[in-house]
């Protein structure tokens, strides 16, 4: 047998295991739960923070951006919640249900629980579910995610989160925004369940309030989405951010489904946003949908695998990425296509807008194909404003700044609205231009 | 209205030079006619009128309302009352017309002092312009220029000028690419905006859209000079003869 190497930790790689031997007893989870959480923890110490000789981390090294890793946030106060979620307007004016997850941990109290459950929809605490989770089957992970060290570091440390079932066959009258609140500084690690009935549909937005401070932000989401249902999310992560903020999706779709996801990033010096989605029934769709703004020496990253597993079904992913001063952009695709799902049908494009002439973008698209009688197609574009097409803007006499606002707007908004969930599309837009005016 | 005094410029990056020294001076009310053969200018100077920074001007000026045009900026001479019709209306998709329209008529009124148009007012405004030119609203809907035919990137043009009112209106070629159907439309459109306020410089090739918008004056403009300069029927002249003779006079 051979011992594992022993690397040599960086001063967050050794914060982090103190950071674990000083929370694991207070952890939640069965016996089961704890174990994967050692093992996870574990894997932190054999192999250290993903790195730039990771393949799938290549462009995004995390073990080189985390100076330290602060420790995880307190419990939050009710009250100090409450003036965070105030001052959080970002979808103020639509008619919504809120679910809030407060420094990590689930708040009932400020959630709509009651009247999501008249809908057909419920909600557990996904720490209390731990506690009962026998078999750890709420940390599973599928195979093309199990090397991922963003993964294992929320297994070793998940603090809670929300498990959301909703019954077959209903549909959710309003959008369900799921928001972590930050009241003070500290790391959140959530994981989040969503089930989908058959024929359900739900249409989810998650988003982020308050500051972590340098503390990072690592909040997964396992979407499991049953036969002839939908699921359409926005996720968003918006403003400055010192923490790395870390996105995962497990995705399974059931057969005749629709598993929709709009990306929208803007502002975090480190935001990744990783999806591994899977198909597990024929005839399904997946739509993945990216719009990403960086700027300063800030990096956005979209990252995905979606796997045909399965035959007859379609996906597309669609990004769109606007960097400027020295700011990088990472997309990296791949399509997967098992030897026996035929008829597959995939699209991917990745389009920069680069504005700053130190802006750097990293296209990865990849096409796995197994199958023979597949469509499959990618694509990949990086560039700059066409000083034509701002010329003309000009010569009607609009400025130079609101024309190359226009502009941007313009390259952006095709993956909004092809993602088609109209009741986001005012507040996306409006974020956009709060970026371009230099939010 | 407008004078340009010995204009000469050159294409900013490789310096091929493009004008040699034009003076051309249009007062409020005349229509100017420009024609020349492929290669005068003719663009070019409309370009340079419009503030195009691909060409720089080497030597002369361009006074318009009594300011020095070079001076200003793109957006600066459109709220100034510089209007330039495209040759080749460019398409920017995800920019929808009408948001497009909306801005460009605010950015200009805000540039003159004046209030922002409400939304009922611009509509009302734009569906009674759009109307005379043919444009329908399934046009205004789509985005700019994007998949719209040649006749209709013209009409959109026209549209925008009769929408911005400038006074001086910059036609570079607009009747390229038209057929006689469309070229009768858009030539009212632009015989609508004629009045005593206003000025004109319409560049083209043919003697066609001249039967259509009168001129006042007709100048050739061969290698970067004006060679000669006439009235209406110095184009009819053109037509018969052709340019060859300017070309060997330039």
């Amino acid at each position: 047998m051979t011992a594992p190497t022993q690397i040599s930790h960086t001063q967050a790689e050794s914060d982090l295991l103190a950071r674990f031997d000083e929370a694991k007893g207070a952890l939640a989870g069965s016996t089961a739960v704890k174990d994967l959480r050692v093992a996870a923890a574990e894997q932190i110490k054999t192999r250290g923070l993903p790195h730039r000789r990771v393949e799938e981390y290549k462009y995004s090294d995390l073990r080189a951006f985390m100076k330290s890793a602060a420790p995880l946030a307190p419990k939050a106060d009710a009250a100090a919640v409450r003036a965070v979620l105030a001052a959080d307007e970002a979808f103020a004016g639509l008619t919504r249900y809120r679910l809030v997850i407060a420094n990590g941990s689930f708040l009932a109290e400020a959630s709509d629980v009651a009247a999501l459950e008249a809908e057909g929809v419920v909600i557990r605490d996904f720490a209390a579910a731990l506690d009962a989770d026998t078999a750890a089957e709420l940390l599973a992970t599928p195979k093309s995610a199990s090397q991922d060290g963003v993964l294992a570091l929320n297994t070793a440390f998940v603090q809670g989160g929300i498990v959301l079932s909703v019954k077959d066959g209903v549909e959710v009258s309003r959008p369900v925004e799921l928001v972590h609140v930050s009241t003070e500084a500290g790391a959140i690690v959530t994981r989040n369940r969503v089930e989908v009935g058959t024929g359900a549909n739900l249409k989810l937005i998650e988003t982020f309030a308050g500051s972590t401070g340098a503390g990072e932000s690592n909040v997964v989401f396992d979407y499991q989405i049953g036969d002839k249902a939908t699921l359409a999310v926005t996720r968003l992560v918006v403003g400055a951010s010192e923490g790395a903020r870390l996105l995962t999706t497990l995705a399974k779709v059931g057969g005749e489904a629709l598993f929709k996801i709009l990306g929208f990033m803007a502002g975090p010096a480190f935001a990744r946003n990783q999806q591994f989605v899977a198909f597990a029934g024929e005839n399904s769709d997946a739509k993945l949908y990216g719009v990403s703004m960086a700027r300063g020496n800030g990096l956005a990253d979209q990252t995905l695998i979606v796997d045909h597993a399965v035959p007859h079904c379609n996906s597309r992913e669609f990004f769109k990425t606007v960097l400027d001063d020295e700011a990088r952009g990472v997309y990296q695709g791949r399509i997967n296509v098992a030897q026996h799902a035929q008829k597959t049908d995939g699209e991917m494009m990745t389009q920069a807008l680069l504005l700053g002439e130190g802006a750097e973008m990293a296209n990865k698209p990849e096409l796995e194909i197994f199958a023979d009688d597949v469509l499959c197609a990618h694509g990949a574009t990086s560039g700059q404003i066409d000083e034509d097409l701002l010329f003309y803007l000009r010569a009607r006499g609009i400025p130079e700044a609101e024309a190359r606002t226009l502009l941007v707007m313009a390259f952006l908004s095709e993956a909004i609205e092809e993602f088609e969930e109209d009741y986001v599309t005012e507040a996306l837009e409006t974020r956009v231009r709060d970026w371009l005016a230099g939010a | 209205m407008l004078e340009i005094k010995n204009l000469h410029a050159r294409i900013a990056e490789e310096g091929t030079e493009i004008l040699r020294g034009i003076d051309l001076k249009v007062n409020a009310g005349e229509i100017h006619a420009i024609m020349g053969p492929n290669g005068s200018g003719k663009s070019t100077l409309s370009y340079i009128l419009a503030g195009k920074e691909d060409y720089e001007v080497t030597e002369g000026e361009i006074i318009f309302h009594g300011q020095n045009l070079l001076d200003m900026e793109p957006d600066e001479r459109a709220a100034a009352g510089v209007f330039l019709a495209f040759q080749y209306p460019i398409e920017i998709p995800g920019v929808a017309t009408m948001e497009f329209l909306k801005t460009a008529l605010n950015a200009q009124r805000k540039a003159k002092g004046l209030a922002q148009l409400s939304i009922p007012d611009f509509m009302k405004l734009v569906k009674e312009k759009a109307a005379d030119l043919n444009v329908t609203m399934d046009m205004l809907k789509r985005p700019l220029n994007v998949g719209f035919s040649g006749g209709e990137k013209k009409r959109a043009e026209i549209l925008q000028m009769s929408l911005l009112e400038p006074s001086l209106c910059v036609l570079d070629e607009t009747d390229s690419g038209l057929d006689i159907d469309a070229l009768r439309i858009v030539s009212e459109g632009v015989n609508k905006l004629r009045n005593p306020g206003r000025a004109m410089i319409v560049i083209t090739h043919y003697q066609r859209l001249l039967d259509h918008i009168v001129p006042d004056v007709v100048h050739v403009l061969s290698k970067g000079r004006i060679v000669k300069t006439g009235g209406k029927e110095l184009a009819l002249e053109l037509e018969k003869n052709g340019y060859a003779d300017y070309i060997e006079a330039a």
